[in-house]
């Protein structure tokens, strides 16, 4: 399946796929970062189950330096 | 001295509020903000970097959320929408965190805040329980109307961001903070240390600032600057400055017991 990430097109073997699936394939364990799906916050609580859709958009965030 | 600031009922003894962005690297950031006293740090929300981020060193790991008090910020959103959906992802990502810095701007050149996309942030981030500190323009309508809004403190620029041009309109900050009932910050243009102690010598509850420590020679130097000089200003308000007068007729030692 195919997801945006960040504006970047993503493809994937797997077509069943969890947000905590997706965080390690990433490399991003232990990260500390906010993720919305197709426009809506998903809680970090619900990282485990909410499936990743074909065509889903991701926006993968973190604290960075700023003013 | 031992008076605090109560920002969204939570007392602070520093009156200097820093910016994490544009040091050399994360140790420069963490001296600087350590020289600087601040307990309140603002930081950006971006993008993660996917692919080669694995080791990376974080922020978080150089400015620990237990030790400071983050202050998430809009920072390069222009319109009201975007800085709610920014916002409502730092409190996510900061584990429910709701106090944040709101701005708008309004034009990548000179990053002037845009207040109709600001005020309309603001409303719908108070109503959804957000403790919001405001950036804005010096205009005291503007600041009072962010107040009746419901925002927990005001804070007008004391001239654009980056520019370090210092106190354009004092007039207007001391409109802004005689009219006040939540504290007023000044945010953006301090760019040396009396800038800063001439904002809190006006009246300002305290001044948050990035590039006047961020891109000084010595960054660590001008926080511990900063440190002194936010203290200065706000001992010389509350003590009070004697009257200015052309001249006074008035000599410092006594006119008795001259000799001769």
């Amino acid at each position: 399946m195919e997801i945006y990430i960040n504006g970047n097109i993503r493809k994937f073997d797997s077509g069943n796929m969890t947000i905590s699936a997706l965080i390690v394939t990433l490399n991003l364990t232990g990260k500390r970062l906010a993720i919305e799906k197709n426009g809506e916050i998903v809680p970090r609580s619900q990282f485990s189950e909410e499936k990743l859709q074909d065509g889903d958009k991701l926006e993968i965030v973190g604290a960075v330096g700023g003013g | 001295m031992n008076e605090q600031l109560m920002i969204a009922g939570k007392p602070y003894y520093s009156r200097l509020l820093v910016g994490t962005g544009k040091y050399k690297d994360f140790t420069e950031t963490r001296a600087a903000i350590d020289a600087s006293g601040a307990q309140i740090v603002t930081v950006a929300i971006r993008r993660t970097n996917i692919g080669q981020t694995a080791g990376e060193p974080s922020l978080l790991e150089y400015l620990p959320p237990e030790e400071f008090t983050y202050l998430p910020n809009t920072a390069g959103c222009y319109s009201a929408d975007d800085a709610i959906r920014t916002l409502r992802l730092a409190r996510e990502l900061l584990d429910g965190h709701k106090l944040v810095k709101l701005e708008v701007l309004g034009d990548p050149k000179t990053l002037y805040p845009n207040v109709i996309e600001t005020i309309a942030a603001a409303k719908v981030l108070v109503k959804d329980g957000f403790d919001v500190m405001v950036y804005t323009s010096d205009d005291p309508i503007i600041a009072k109307q962010l107040e009746d809004i419901g925002c927990c403190a005001v804070m007008p620029l004391a001239s654009l961001i980056g520019s370090g041009m210092g106190i354009l309109n004092p007039w207007n900050l001391q409109i802004i903070i005689e009219n006040s009932n939540i504290p007023v910050l000044v945010d953006a243009g301090v760019g040396c240390a009396a800038d800063a102690a001439i904002a809190m010598e006006l009246g300002c509850d305290g001044v948050l600032m990035n590039t006047a420590i961020a891109a000084a020679r010595d960054p660590v130097l001008m926080a511990s600057a900063m440190k002194k000089a936010i203290e200065a200003g706000r001992e010389s308000f509350l003590a009070g400055r004697m009257p200015k007068k052309l001249y006074s007729a008035s000599p410092s030692s006594p006119t008795s017991g001259m000799i001769g």
